[in-house]
């Protein structure tokens, strides 16, 4: 269950080996989580996540394979996952690509494909998790989205429409979800420093996954429904989005 | 869900922290309850269990049943059987300690025990055995019922001290976890005005209120002293003690003596409501430090003998309706533990952390427990209590709570389930060193775990509770380790830490 200060005894992360999602799990096992599941693609990388998930000291920790555009099989994969562990305290949304802009843009499929790992992949799986987590009356899904969604710049549009759609989605669920015990809360961080954007040129106010993981904590703690990471984001992108577009088109990167 | 009418309700306890929905079932009749469990057990789709709900006074998560059944027992408010003579009373489980006061203090009978709110059904009383300001005299709650009708899903029981002494007392504290009380036979106690007469007097530091509490209780029925958590240094620990007895018409002034109608009247008032939940931050350390100036100055320095109503005396935040929402969206929590008396220096460093941080604590309650009962998850044991209101939201609350469990461990002393709402399954199991003959009782009761409520998950205590094939009598299970987890299926893989 979930305690008064919001800790969750359970987890379950959608995109297990993400890095963000491995910083996240790492703070909340030492307060109490007691279960960690890791769906993902089977890779070194995901038990790689596993391993450091049991050396924070979970009791049980079990990867799951879970491919995000495998919509077919959302639902009885989900649905196994909760037959198996029992109710889900907070469910962490993490899986995504960046794809290769530059070579995406020449290549539709490839477009596509971004678009259907970070948005309707992930939409079928948010549904399918949502129809549990309501039956089981509570629960908290924590869904990483970007800035990147809030505006789409010509040198990231395909990953920046992909996470605008998540975006989009995560606040329709969580209205949908009103009353029913279960909450969603929206992580917006900005450009973060690590693997997915390894021999990148850091963006402006870039953060880490700690950062991240930092913030999503404090925010459960204090039943935040939006958190940009770092904070500083929410009032940059308030002028961001109004700019007009001959600047914004302009602007570098 | 077949069976009775349920509606889909989100439910939290009374410091509004970690909502969860039910399907909630207002019983109206005792026979309601065994039809509800044989409801959730007729819908395989839908088996999250069931739990009784009175006023939703306790603090945490012990009246909810996420996504399960919640059996609303306010409506089994029926008087049965009253002998006057005696004092002795039955009533529906729904029945509340203000109906009593309402009803019973005109006759000459008060409520042997009353917790800080009159909004408290006698079912609840009975499943946290709550306790008042006379614990060190009269002990707690379930030290004065005789008898109790219990339905568990192996049956509907009769339950006294003497037919089943192990369920009495696994159900005196069981936090609902053994079964749904429908109606009890309760001793009260005689009175012959609803006036105390009450002396009240300021304490410079805590040593100073410790040792009055000491020396003095023993000659008071009702003892409790407020402690101002904020003030630091010399005056660390000042407060205001109030200690009482009961009136007799003959010590009321003239006024009320010549009117004994008046002096046993009982109409308490809401005077005012809490009408929204205001913005979070409204109680914080500036607010409440101001508040806790105001109150120590108030009370007077020393007063004898002065009389109180009974309403003013053991309920002033009655008065003030849905008081819950001044802590703000995110909720708050109490913090209530009990140490031996030899132990009285962890109420110090637990105050000294308080007031270090400068955390906002409205109202901290000191109050000296006598002897507990036998219930082994019932909370009262000889000793000092310390109850603390602390708003949610302030970051590293987690973090200080935990440590004050690790102090509270440490001296041999728990946590109250009926305020808890945090504390940890390992930390519970430890305070509670009694919880392996509390689980066996609710095994011989409920043995497939049907009684369910969000604390209970929280704490590991009914946590797919399978029948087990041949438990040994009286085997002490490691209480908070989780059941066995189903073997991994082919395409998952376990890593063991």
């Amino acid at each position: 269950m979930i305690d008064a200060i919001g800790r969750p005894q359970s987890v379950l992360v959608l995109g297990g080996s993400s890095e963000i999602a491995q910083a996240i799990v790492a703070k909340l096992v030492p307060a109490r989580c007691r279960t960690v599941i890791l769906a993902g693609r089977d890779s070194p990388r995901l038990l790689a996540a596993a391993e450091s998930a049991a050396a924070a000291g979970a009791d049980t920790i079990e990867t799951v394979d879970f491919e995000a555009t495998d919509v077919e099989h959302h639902a009885a994969v989900i649905g196994n996952i909760f037959e198996q562990f029992g109710d889900i305290d907070l469910v962490v949304v993490a899986a995504g690509v960046l794809g290769d802009q530059d070579v995406d843009e020449h290549d539709p499929a490839a477009a596509a494909g971004v678009l259907t790992t970070n948005f309707a992949g992930l939409a079928s799986a948010m549904l399918a998790v949502a129809d549990r987590l309501r039956h089981q009356g509570y629960g908290r899904l924590v869904v990483l989205s970007s800035v990147a969604g809030l505006r789409a710049r010509k040198a990231n549009f395909i990953y920046g429409a992909s996470k605008a759609g998540l975006d989009a989605f995560s606040q329709g669920l969580a209205d949908s979800l009103h009353g029913s015990g279960v909450s969603v809360m929206i992580v917006r961080p900005g450009f973060v420093v690590g693997r997915m954007t390894s021999g990148m040129a850091p963006a402006p106010l870039p953060t880490t996954p700690e950062a991240v993981a930092e913030a999503v904590v404090r925010g459960i703690e204090s039943g935040a429904s939006v958190v940009y990471v770092p904070p500083l984001l929410r009032w940059a992108f308030a002028v961001m989005r109004t700019l007009p577009s001959g600047i914004w088109r302009r602007l570098p990167g | 869900m077949a069976g009775p009418p349920t509606r889909r309700e989100l439910l939290t306890g009374w410091g509004r922290t970690a909502p969860s929905a039910a399907d909630v079932l207002h019983a109206v009749h005792p026979d309601d309850v065994p039809q509800a469990f044989a409801a959730e057990a007729s819908d395989p789709a839908n088996q999250r269990g069931l739990i009784a709900r009175g006023l939703g006074r306790s603090y945490g998560d012990a009246a909810q049943n996420a996504g399960g059944l919640v059996v609303d027992a306010t409506w089994l408010d029926a008087v049965h059987q009253i002998d006057l003579t005696h004092g002795l009373i039955t009533v529906g489980a729904g029945v509340s300690l203000e109906t009593l006061m309402e009803r019973f203090v005109p006759l000459g009978w008060f409520v042997p025990v009353t917790p800080g709110t009159r909004m408290v059904t006698v079912g609840g009383a009975i499943a946290a055995d709550i306790h008042g300001k006379n614990h060190h005299r009269d002990g707690s709650f379930c030290s004065h019922v005789t008898r109790m009708t219990l339905v568990t899903p192996t049956g509907t029981r009769e339950v006294s001290p003497g037919s089943d002494p192990d369920l009495f007392w696994a159900t005196a504290g069981g936090m609902g976890l053994t079964g749904v009380i429908t109606d009890a036979t309760l001793q009260m106690i005689p009175v012959e005005t609803s006036y105390l007469l009450v002396d009240t007097e300021r304490a410079a530091d805590l040593d100073d209120v410790m040792a009055k509490m000491v020396s003095g209780d023993d000659g008071y029925r009702y003892s409790v002293a407020w402690i101002d958590c904020q003030s630091s240094g010399s005056r660390l620990g000042r407060s205001v003690l109030t200690r009482g007895d009961h009136a007799r018409l003959d010590q009321l002034p003239d006024r009320l003596r010549r009117d004994p109608d008046r002096a046993r009247a009982f109409h308490p008032r809401t005077l005012v409501t809490v009408p929204v939940t205001p913005p979070g931050g409204l109680l914080n350390p500036l607010t409440v430090g101001a508040f806790n100036e105001f109150w120590f100055r108030k009370a007077p320095k020393h007063q004898m003998a002065k009389p109180h109503h009974m309403t003013g005396f053991f309920h002033p935040l009655d008065g003030v309706g849905s008081w819950n929402r001044l802590y703000g969206p995110r909720g708050f929590l109490q913090y209530q533990f009990v140490v031996a008396d030899e132990e009285g220096e962890t109420v110090r460093r637990v105050i000294e952390r308080l007031s270090a941080l400068k955390l906002a604590s409205f109202l901290a309650v000191l109050k000296r427990f006598g002897p507990g009962d036998p219930g082994p998850l019932s909370f009262p044991m000889a000793g000092w209590t310390l109850a603390l209101d602390l708003p949610v939201g302030y970051h590293r609350l987690d973090g200080l709570l935990d440590e004050l469990d690790q102090l509270v461990l440490a001296a041999g002393g728990r946590v109250y389930l009926a305020k808890d709402s945090r504390v940890s399954p390992e930390g519970f199991a430890a305070m509670y060193p009694r919880l392996g003959e509390w689980l066996a009782v609710r095994r011989r009761v409920d043995p497939d775990g049907r009684l369910r409520s969000d604390l209970g998950r929280r704490l590991g205590l009914c946590q797919d509770v399978r029948p087990e094939p041949a438990p040994a009598p009286k085997k002490k299970r490691a209480p908070a380790k989780r059941a066995a987890r189903p073997k991994a299926k082919p395409s998952t893989e376990r890593i063991t830490p």
